[in-house]
């Protein structure tokens, strides 16, 4: 997937994030992540360790559920940058699984950096499926063009 | 003392500060593990260009870096699950080519009835300080040790 670059970002308080849909979970982005993060626990990649662990298959790390969404901000790093982001996990996730990720502006602020937006987000995999739920702070420098 | 007497008598210790370096490579290939080729995080050229001056690294890659270890602290192998991750920055995003001075705390452990049983809460936060002593970063994480492997860790 790649970041498409945009202008400057003036969101409106309520208004929703256009929500992603990621390519399916694949056993080889699992054993990418472990490797480029060093989390080598093996139920994310090796089906005997998952089992044993009671895990119907390996399971993705929550670290790079989180990381992916940071997709939705990614357009937007030229102009600002991910100043807090807080999320909790709430559902495993598995290989195969297609995930969809979104959110809403909840709230902004004016700081002496810049515009600081506030975001409810969340990862799913459908409606009612929701596999972690965060929030996120959104810095849009003041000087941004 | 078992793991859990031990976790609660260390509430509040800390590791060793580590230096740890923001390295191209590993930015790379973390951006492209997360499936995120922004060419702020891999394209040299288009980064340089940009407000940072240079590569910059995506906002949960500092999970990744050493933070050391705190001594006589147990950590499991297995049966642990990450319940919560936050992190937050001070100023801009981590650069490649920062230096990072990294250390981890026992913030808390703490335990909760649920319908399973009693489920114990490790609350880990992890700092990245400047060179200079400057807050870059600060993340605490919640991991949530299991009826079962509590009820191992603590006899």
């Amino acid at each position: 997937m790649t970041a498409e670059r945009r202008a400057s970002p003036a969101w409106e308080v309520g208004e929703e994030v256009e929500a992603l849909t990621l390519p399916p979970v694949t056993r080889l982005q699992l054993i990418k992540y472990a490797g480029a993060s060093g989390d080598f626990n093996p139920i994310h990649t090796i089906d005997e360790a998952a089992e044993g662990a009671g895990l119907k298959g390996v399971i993705a790390h929550g670290m790079l559920t989180l990381a992916t969404m940071g997709l939705l901000f990614s357009p937007y790093l030229e102009h600002g940058y991910v100043r807090h982001f807080r999320a909790r996990f709430s559902g495993m996730v598995y290989v195969g699984d297609v995930l969809e990720i979104g959110g809403r502006v909840t709230g902004v602020e004016e700081t002496e950096e810049g515009r600081l937006y506030a975001f409810d987000v969340f990862s799913r995999r459908g409606e009612d499926d929701v596999v972690a739920t965060g929030e996120v702070g959104f810095l849009v420098y003041g000087d941004a063009p | 003392m078992n793991t859990i007497e031990r976790w609660r008598s260390m509430v509040g210790a800390s590791s060793e500060p580590v230096a740890n370096l923001i390295e191209r490579g590993a930015v790379r290939k973390f951006a492209e593990a997360i499936g995120d080729p922004n060419p702020l995080y891999v394209d040299e050229g288009a980064a340089r260009a940009s407000r940072y001056g240079g590569l910059i690294a995506p906002p949960t890659f500092p999970r990744t870096l050493e933070y050391g270890r705190i001594e006589g602290m147990d950590w499991p192998d297995a049966g642990m699950i990450h319940g919560e991750h936050a992190v937050s920055y001070t100023g801009h995003p981590l650069l490649v080519g920062e230096e990072i001075l990294c250390y981890t705390k026992l913030e808390d452990y703490y335990e909760k009835e649920s319908r399973g049983g009693l489920l114990g809460f490790i609350v880990m936060e992890r700092f990245g300080e400047s060179p200079r002593g400057e807050r870059r970063f600060t993340m605490r994480d919640v991991a949530i040790v299991t009826p079962a492997l509590r009820k191992t860790l603590g006899s």
